[in-house]
């Protein structure tokens, strides 16, 4: 057994009674990511010759009697839109392309603070606005499992990255299914937590109502693990939500029981490819002989989601990326005549299509004349979407969905289509536009060897309920134990 | 066409974005599908339906006002494109 092919827990494992010193295992993943990195295109910046010093700093640290934690010496990659101190942190934009933060962001200060070992920023659809990854200004991520097809996005990079084990695990972002989504294209485990569960200070701001820094991993256990480290109020993000953060693993290790699992009839509606259709219900089989109880609920709504969840996104991010103007930091054009010119050809020249089209939206949605119509309307729907959970939650203890409606598409197929590349996201958008927490995991294959990923989703601040779920069922379907042909 | 040229022109205007003639054809072919799209939103009645902007109940939240050891200068205007003497340049835009 490789080493780069192991989890957190097997590494943990091995560091732990000093079978490998953190040292061998980041070799492993920089050798591992020297040999595959051109096929896969996972990052865009490694770090490999700084992390091999600090995994050799932090043996020397257990040699002198320091203690070994669930994340000592665990090599991991970072999505480019986390700032890392004096690391560029790009949002795969033009017009950051220089910008290097000069403070970590609190997930990093804490995942460092176990003894994380950083390999890099991952590439993502620029300032995270995309499902395929495709959105870069910098370069192509391939998905690992066949190299025609997308990754899926915005965390496309992270979630690449994990599943061609280039990094044991990662962080990525998720507004609207940026972790799930590509989780699922690649066959991993995606986790968005409840809305103020984790602090967003230093995440590079998208939707700020909806943003959420998560984590890529190979297992539901390596989920746990990060999720305890990263959680928490924060002094430095107001909406940071001071809650008790559980044990996560002891969560997971609890017994399954009988829980009572709903599925959305309204997410079995046209559009939904047969193979997911068809690779989700032997999940629910699986399921239900682990003891759960399947039964059908109602989210009446569903179909105002897209909607919905394009508006009050692309008008917080119109407002949000105004302060990018070439002044403090940042790309500034080389021609202007006048500070308002500067502004204009700044923006112009540094923000890619995607990212060009969501400000116009949401300046459209939130301009005198159309707020009411748009953007207040998509407030108020938010409020009806988020009452059907209420609703559904009254009766079960989890909900499990696709986490998107086909397999991963080809590269280039919607490129062109942006209304198109939205639709992906049907599953996705609703969690965050009521707060919730998420989860997506392998439930199988395609027959051409696609990875196809299950959503479980929970009531606020009910992650445990969720990994004990997905583990179990993990466990049962095997469907980790399956890697890409790279 | 949900929005005319014009339309995107002063939307592009007020978001401090410039557009060559093509791309405002494209973008304005796009956007206008975009948003038909979205009108299926106008169809529900959300008569007495509060707004929901924030999925979590926190107004202001304060802080002791108390000095704490803050970025150096320089390092704080290090990724500015222009600077000098410990400031951020940008053209003059104040007439004398």
């Amino acid at each position: 057994m490789e080493l780069y092919t192991l989890d957190i827990k097997g590494l943990h494992e091995l560091i732990k009674s000093g079978e490998v010193s953190c040292y061998e295992v980041c070799r492993a993943v920089a050798e591992r990511i020297q040999s595959v990195e051109d096929k896969v295109g996972a990052y865009n910046t490694l770090l490999l010759e700084q992390a091999l010093e600090h995994a050799r700093q932090i043996d020397q640290q257990i040699s002198q009697g320091g203690e070994v934690g669930y994340l000592t010496g665990i090599p991991m990659a970072i999505k480019d839109n986390i700032c890392t101190s004096g690391v560029p942190t790009t949002c795969s934009s033009r017009i950051l392309a220089n910008f290097v933060p000069p403070y970590d962001a609190t997930v990093i200060e804490r995942l460092k603070a176990e003894g994380m070992v950083l390999l890099g920023k991952t590439n993502l659809d620029e300032f995270a606005m995309g499902s395929s990854t495709e959105n870069s200004a910098f370069k192509l991520t391939h998905n690992p499992w066949s190299l025609e097809h997308i990754p899926g996005g915005s965390s496309g990079g992270s979630a690449s990255a994990v599943a061609a084990d280039e990094a044991v695990a990662a962080l990525g972002s998720d507004t609207g299914g940026s972790i799930r989504q590509p989780a699922a294209c690649c066959g991993v485990v995606g986790l968005k937590p409840t809305y103020g569960r984790v602090s967003r200070y230093g995440l590079v701001a998208f939707a700020s109502s909806l943003d959420q820094i998560g984590t890529i991993t190979k297992t539901v256990h390596d989920a746990a693990v990060l999720l305890r480290v990263i959680s928490g109020k924060d002094a430095c993000d107001s909406t940071s939500v001071d809650q008790p953060v559980p044990d996560y693993l002891a969560e997971l290790e609890k017994s399954l029981g009988k829980p009572k699992v709903g599925i959305p009839r309204e997410y079995f509606a046209e559009g939904l490819h047969p193979e997911v259709k068809e690779r989700l219900q032997d999940a629910l089989s699986t399921m239900e002989k682990l003891g759960a109880e399947v039964v059908e609920v109602s989210l009446p709504h569903t179909e105002l989601a897209i909607g919905t969840y394009y508006l009050v996104a692309t008008a917080e991010a119109s407002s949000n990326l105004a302060r990018y103007d070439g002044v403090r930091y940042g790309y500034r054009a080389q021609q202007y005549e006048s500070l308002k010119e500067m502004y204009v050809n700044s923006r112009s020249q540094g923000f890619g299509a995607e990212v060009k089209r969501r400000i116009m939206l949401g300046t459209y949605a939130l301009s005198a004349g159309y707020y009411d119509a748009y953007y207040l309307k998509a407030l108020k729907v938010r409020t009806l979407l988020k009452r059907d959970f209420d609703a559904a939650f009254k009766d079960v203890e989890l909900i499990c969905t696709p986490t998107m409606p086909t397999p991963p598409f080809r590269l280039g197929e919607k490129i062109d289509d942006p209304l198109e590349m939205y639709l992906s996201d049907i599953y996705t958008v609703t969690v965050n536009l009521a707060g919730l927490p998420a989860l997506s995991l392998p439930c199988g294959f395609t027959e051409s060897h696609l990875p196809i990923g299950l959503q479980i989703i929970a009531p606020p601040f009910e992650e445990g309920r969720i990994f004990r779920l997905a583990h179990a069922y993990e466990q049962e379907a095997g469907h980790f134990r399956t890697r890409p042909p790279l | 066409m949900a929005i005319t040229i014009k339309e995107v022109e002063y939307i592009a205007r007020l978001a401090n974005l410039e557009f060559s003639p093509e791309e405002k054809e494209r973008f304005t072919h796009q956007l206008s599908q975009i948003i038909d799209y979205m009108g299926q939103l106008q169809q529900l009645d959300t008569e007495g339906v509060e707004p929901t902007s924030h999925i979590i109940p926190v107004s202001n939240v304060f802080r002791e006002d108390r000095v704490r050891p803050s970025l150096p200068r320089e390092e704080s205007i290090k990724n500015a494109p222009d600077k000098g003497e410990g400031f951020v340049k940008v053209p003059k835009f104040l007439e004398t």
